[in-house]
């Protein structure tokens, strides 16, 4: 278990960037996610970490020890892999004592080993099975057990749910959380899934399109002060709403003043900003208001999922989506005259 | 398995042509072929039908035993020789880019053009003593005269596996170039050198299609018959060969065709065996 730290670490594969300018400090026995869309370079950074891509630029620190030219193979990281990569010839025990194999540990102590990780991923006595006999669950939990044999340092894993079906995907998430938990591995799972990150993680870096980091932060951190209007955008949904600076906390947005609680450092009026309202945090009321914090409209459309409501409003030129639970659905219906109400709180403003 | 009912005639019509086109090319050749083995050869003649052993039986000579072990030696070694080369070549060539491969696997492919008999003069031009490659050692001065380097067992090999190798790297690109290469990786963040991960997870994992490459340049070797005449002394000449001098030169057809079918007979149960090997070690496994 270590503390592992990114220091201005570029990647370039011929012309084309596949990381920007990331530094970045993994705390010690955390789980990290590296969240964006795909492209943005999260497998690249995944893969410079466990040593098999080369950074163009940077140095990749292990505590204190630089690693950034260490191969692969003596880095003592265990990885999942996106297809799991599990050794078709091998037999699933083999499989997971493959990295004690390699060490030349006596075959009795790989065996009891092997038994031990399994009963950790709950495959017990599946030992002599051939992996043509498992499923993707059970495949899946193969090679975590593979990965944490050799109790690595860093536990890396590359979209490993991905190819799980929705529920079965949901209940490992859970579960590695909790094993990771139990172990304390600092470990580090590259995901598009916003809901997979929120889920599992301690710490969420979000990486976007340019191939950047956006921000770092623990999941709520970022749900509720995204750092620009991407993160705000990618993680859950978000009402974006461009206006300009007016004043001291005060926005304006289509003619409506906004007052917000917090403002950005050194903004001055005038300066155009979007604004960021998550729509649970939106209230709907029935008729037109006029007031600060009010916009008016028209309902265009109800989604009534069961567990949610969502009320799309149109006012003027811009789309508002409200949401609300069932309980506390406003009396509104299509067509009607409403009102959505941003509380000041729930107003992020970000700058362009 | 799927078991399929019988779908009546129209269903099986596609395999009607080439079942047709096998049975006249080649299981009816064949069956002559078995038929003439227990024929009467007429000395100075060529041969009666009927129904006689004598061919079989002329079979246990100390020069075919020879002659057999002799084949099977130069094929199986001919074989490993091939795979062991062309295995690794394969494994690069596929992590190539896109282009460089297409230009390798097309110059393979044009050596398949050469006939045998091209190849076997080439190579005995080119390790002969007048004109051949150690004049050109001599000339950069790392040898002190020119010698011969044909015929025998090195240039016969040379031979063959130079005959042998397209088909080699053809049926191994396939398998190889399927390989997840997240394989070999995942063996290097487990710990394993790059050395280790080719001979356990690269050579492992693809155990069948190299069994397969090494049956196909066995059974292909054997029936090599023009180089070891041409690259090879008398004590090198195949069973191929022989049977070739005893259709042609003896004109005894019975006799080539005792010999083919008794030849077929060791290649196919020595190929059986090495299947039946490769699939134990499987079951073993699993």
């Amino acid at each position: 278990m270590a503390e592992l730290i990114l220091e201005d670490i570029h990647k370039q594969f011929g012309p084309v960037v596949a990381a920007r300018d990331v530094d970045l400090k993994l705390p010690n026995g955390q789980f990290v996610c590296f969240l964006g869309p795909s492209g943005c370079g999260k497998t690249t950074l995944l893969r410079l970490i466990a040593g098999l891509e080369n950074p163009t630029r940077g140095r990749i620190l292990l505590d204190t020890e630089d690693i950034t030219h260490t191969p692969a193979h003596k880095r003592n990281f265990g990885m999942v892999f996106q297809s799991l990569a599990l050794f078709p010839h091998l037999s699933v025990g083999e499989n997971v004592a493959y990295s004690l194999k390699v060490r030349h540990i006596e075959k009795s102590t790989r065996r009891e080993r092997a038994a031990e990780l399994l009963d950790l991923v709950q495959l017990s006595g599946f030992m002599d099975r051939h992996i043509s006999q498992l499923s993707g669950g059970q495949r899946q939990r193969v090679a975590i057990a593979r990965a944490l044999a050799i109790e690595p340092q860093l536990f890396l894993l590359d979209e490993p749910l991905s190819a799980l079906d929705a529920k079965l995907r949901e209940s490992m998430q859970l579960e590695l959380r909790e094993l990771q938990q139990r172990l304390g591995v600092t470990t580090i799972l590259v995901t598009h899934d916003q809901r997979e990150a929120m889920t599992m993680s301690d710490q969420v870096v979000v990486m976007g399109p340019d191939n950047r980091v956006h921000q770092m932060g623990s999941p709520l951190d970022i749900y509720r002060n995204p750092a620009d209007t991407f993160v705000a955008d990618f993680i859950g949904s978000s009402n974006l709403l461009a206006g300009s600076c007016s004043g001291e906390r005060e926005i304006t947005v289509a003619q409506t003043r906004l007052v917000v609680d917090e403002l950005p450092d050194n903004l001055s009026s005038g300066t155009p900003v979007t604004v960021s309202v998550r729509p649970e945090d939106i209230l709907v009321v029935p008729g037109i208001e006029k007031k600060d914090n009010r916009l008016p409209g028209t309902v265009t459309f109800i989604r009534d999922v069961g567990s949610s409501v969502e009320i799309y409003l149109n006012c003027g030129d811009i789309q508002i989506t409200s949401q609300s639970t069932p309980k506390n659905r406003p009396a509104v219906r299509l067509g009607d005259q409403a009102t959505a109400v941003l509380p000041p709180a729930a107003c992020v403003v970000l700058k362009l | 398995m799927i078991e399929d009912k019988p779908k009546g005639l129209s269903a099986h019509l596609p395999l009607a042509y080439p079942a047709l086109m096998l049975g006249i090319f080649f299981i009816i050749p064949f069956g002559i072929m078995v038929a003439v083995s227990f024929f009467h050869r007429e000395p100075g003649g060529f041969y009666l039908p009927g129904f006689e052993l004598t061919n079989y039986r002329n079979l246990y000579t100390a020069l075919f035993g020879r002659t057999l072990l002799f084949s099977l030696f130069i094929a199986g070694l001919s074989a490993a020789v091939c795979v062991s080369i062309g295995f690794p070549f394969t494994y690069f060539i596929t992590r190539m880019r896109r282009r460089a491969q297409i230009v390798w696997l097309v110059f393979l492919l044009s050596v398949l053009s050469l006939s045998e008999v091209i190849v076997g003069f080439a190579w005995s031009l080119l390790l002969s003593r007048t004109a051949g490659v150690s004049n050109l050692l001599v000339w950069l001065g790392l040898m002190e005269k020119p010698v011969a380097w044909y015929p025998g067992l090195a240039a016969l090999l040379l031979g063959i596996c130079y005959l042998a190798f397209p088909y080699t790297v053809l049926v191994l690109y396939p398998p190889l170039s399927r390989l997840d290469p997240a394989l070999p990786e995942a063996a290097q963040t487990l710990g394993a050198s790059p050395v280790k991960t080719f001979f356990s997870v690269i050579v492992g994992s693809l155990r069948n299609a190299i069994v397969a490459s090494f049956i196909m340049v066995f059974v292909f070797t054997l029936g090599v018959y023009l180089l070891p005449q041409i690259l090879g002394r008398p004590q090198h000449w195949t069973l191929s060969v022989l049977i070739t001098d005893q259709a042609i030169y003896q004109t005894n057809m019975p006799m080539a065709a005792s010999m083919a079918i008794f030849f077929m007979l060791v290649s196919l149960l020595l190929v059986a065996l090495t299947m039946a090997i490769g699939k134990g070690k499987k079951t073993k496994i699993s």
